[in-house]
């Protein structure tokens, strides 16, 4: 294969389920989606639930079979198991078999790469370690928290050193540290020149770690780029935080627009009022304690999509945590 | 030859270890006790008779019971709880894991025929029946039942491939109890003067496998020499039925979308 082709080409994938009982009809879950990943980069792939991410991942991972087109990952077909060598998979919320420990289960996805027993032993030790089960490695998974799954999900998909990891929702469930942690691996995955394809609908998540998004809406998709590049950049307004001096008021303009946010004030101007507006707060000896940028985030960008598009059944659950 | 179905296959054999699956066998060793002090105590000259049949007979029901209950699970179970979703993910095929799942639940059941033949063996012992030259045919009898535990294990596999365990069931069943009565069902169609009947028999009959063939309870029980070719037919017979199921199992199972 091309060293420096695409990780993953999708080209037109097209699914069709049945629904209904007795008359069956076909509803699209994924209609043409067509993009490209590049080794080495991580890429999101972000959508309200039921946008069809899921689907995208299991035709990938040969679960479910196309209705039409195709995909490759490193240049080779997706039917072709001999590439499964190269791929980790976290499955959406993750079930492992619990009546294995920790330790025993990635020993057992490791045996399907051919690894030698010592070898299996230290890969498992060192894998376990990076995702902080090492004191659970003895317990039987029936007795971990879904967090904990998360990370046995995490470490069966890099048990075997793949250049590229598909996670499904992979900080889904997890605390905030646990979180940082799933963030961490991720870009250390991106450190060792790995791929990793991601899917979330956590758009902070993919801000915070994607090289280049792919926004899913309805099973078509809506964009590919830089998590910037795929909405407007432009600065819509421009914030001021500020505290206002004591024994001053601020003048009625300024009072008029300034919103108390916990003993301090802040105002929302449009760029060119800028200076104007600081110029006033001086005036006032305010104390100017910062002036950002207002940009749509990919929360407004996807919660615009939804609105335009509602559709039944499909619930948003975008949040900035 | 691939290592794939045998990795999975000592998983399937650890899984029924730590679901407890065995614990089978302490019923059966109670159950021969049970036999062995009773029968002991009222049965003059006819102990070993009772003793073996009712012992191949436990062996043939708790392996039934095991074959069917936890066959029609083996690959429903791996979808429904979506363990399968990460392990098809890894460099194995679909078949693989069939063949492995199938070789795993055999293995299972053969450990726990090995030690439920010991515990008929003890139980001879206890009532004070020392081993014959005729006893062999029990161990030929063991064999049959393994032979037909193997089939409906595949039979199971099949059905689970794309049914749900409750219809798996019935129709693992349906297929054991009309392969018991295979030749009275041939010799019914061969009575009737319906056509249709008598095709339907004749098709059943010829696609349903005939586990009659395989019940040699009754001939090991009397200490009865089991003929050689007897051995070998039953044996290609299951071996062909289950390399059949097998193949449509993996053909159905290959095609099927997990969702």
């Amino acid at each position: 294969m091309d060293p420096h082709g695409p990780a993953i080409e999708i080209l037109g994938l097209t699914k069709d389920y049945p629904v209904g009982f007795w008359r069956k009809r076909m509803r699209r879950s994924l209609d043409h989606l067509s993009f490209e990943v590049n080794q080495g980069e991580i890429f999101g792939f972000l959508g309200p639930n039921g946008a069809g991410k899921t689907t995208t991942m299991k035709l990938l991972m040969g679960l479910i079979f196309p209705t039409a087109g195709t995909a490759r990952i490193l240049g080779r077909p997706i039917d072709d198991v001999a590439m499964h060598r190269d791929i980790g998979y976290l499955p959406e919320q993750p079930y492992f078999y619990d009546y294995l420990t920790a330790r025993e289960l990635l020993d057992y996805y490791a045996r399907f790469s051919g690894y030698s027993a010592a070898d299996r032993r230290a890969r498992v030790t060192r894998v376990l370690e990076r995702v902080g089960l090492s004191s659970a490695a003895d317990v039987q998974l029936r007795k971990f928290s879904k967090g904990m799954l998360q990370r046995a999900g995490i470490a069966q998909a890099i048990i075997h050193e793949p250049r590229v990891v598909f996670l499904d929702e992979p900080m889904s469930g997890l605390d905030p540290i646990g979180r940082r942690e799933v963030r961490d691996i991720i870009l250390d995955l991106k450190t060792q020149g790995r791929t990793v394809f991601f899917s979330t609908h956590i758009l902070s998540d993919a801000e915070m770690l994607c090289d280049r998004v792919a926004v899913l809406h309805l099973g078509k998709l809506r964009g590919v780029g830089a998590p910037g590049k795929i909405v407007s950049v432009e600065v819509q307004a421009m914030e001021i935080l500020f505290e206002p001096a004591e024994g001053r008021t601020l003048s009625a303009s300024l009072a008029r627009r300034a919103t108390p946010v916990g003993g301090r004030y802040r105002i929302e101007v449009p760029e060119a009022e800028l200076y104007r507006t600081l110029d006033e707060l001086r005036d006032c000896s305010a104390r100017i304690l910062s002036v950002s940028p207002v940009r749509p985030t990919l929360e407004d960008y996807f919660l615009g999509l939804v609105e335009r598009e509602p559709a039944a059944g499909a619930t948003v659950e975008a949040s900035i945590r | 030859m691939s290592a794939m179905p045998g990795v999975v296959a000592i998983n399937t054999f650890r899984e029924a270890v730590r679901d407890r699956v065995l614990y089978n066998l302490v019923f059966f060793a109670l159950l021969m006790i049970g036999a062995a002090i009773i029968m002991g105590q009222i049965s003059i000259g006819i102990e070993r008779l009772v003793i073996v049949n009712l012992g191949l007979s436990a062996i043939s029901i708790f392996g039934l019971v095991m074959a069917i209950f936890i066959g029609v699970g083996l690959v429903y179970k791996e979808i429904e709880k979506r363990t399968l979703y990460s392990l098809l993910a890894k460099p194995i095929r679909r078949w693989e894991f069939l063949v492995g799942k199938y070789a795993g639940l055999v293995l299972t059941l053969v450990i726990n025929t090995a030690f439920m033949t010991l515990g008929l063996a003890a139980a001879l012992l206890v009532v004070g029946r020392p081993f014959a030259h005729g006893d062999g045919s029990i161990l030929i009898a063991i064999y049959f039942i393994l032979l037909s535990l193997a089939l409906v294990t595949a039979i199971a596999i099949f059905f689970s491939c794309f049914s749900s365990p409750m219809l798996s069931t019935l129709f693992t069943l349906g297929i054991y109890i009309t392969g018991i009565f295979a030749g009275d069902i041939r010799n019914f169609g061969a009575l009737t003067k319906n056509f249709f009947l008598k095709g339907a028999t004749s098709v059943l009959y010829y696609l349903v496998p005939n586990f009659h063939n395989f019940n040699s309870i009754a001939a090991a029980a009397h200490g009865e020499a089991i003929p050689l070719a007897l051995i070998w037919q039953n044996t290609l017979y299951a071996l062909m039925y289950i390399a059949l199921l097998l193949v449509a199992s993996s053909a159905v199972f290959s095609r099927r979308n997990l969702k």
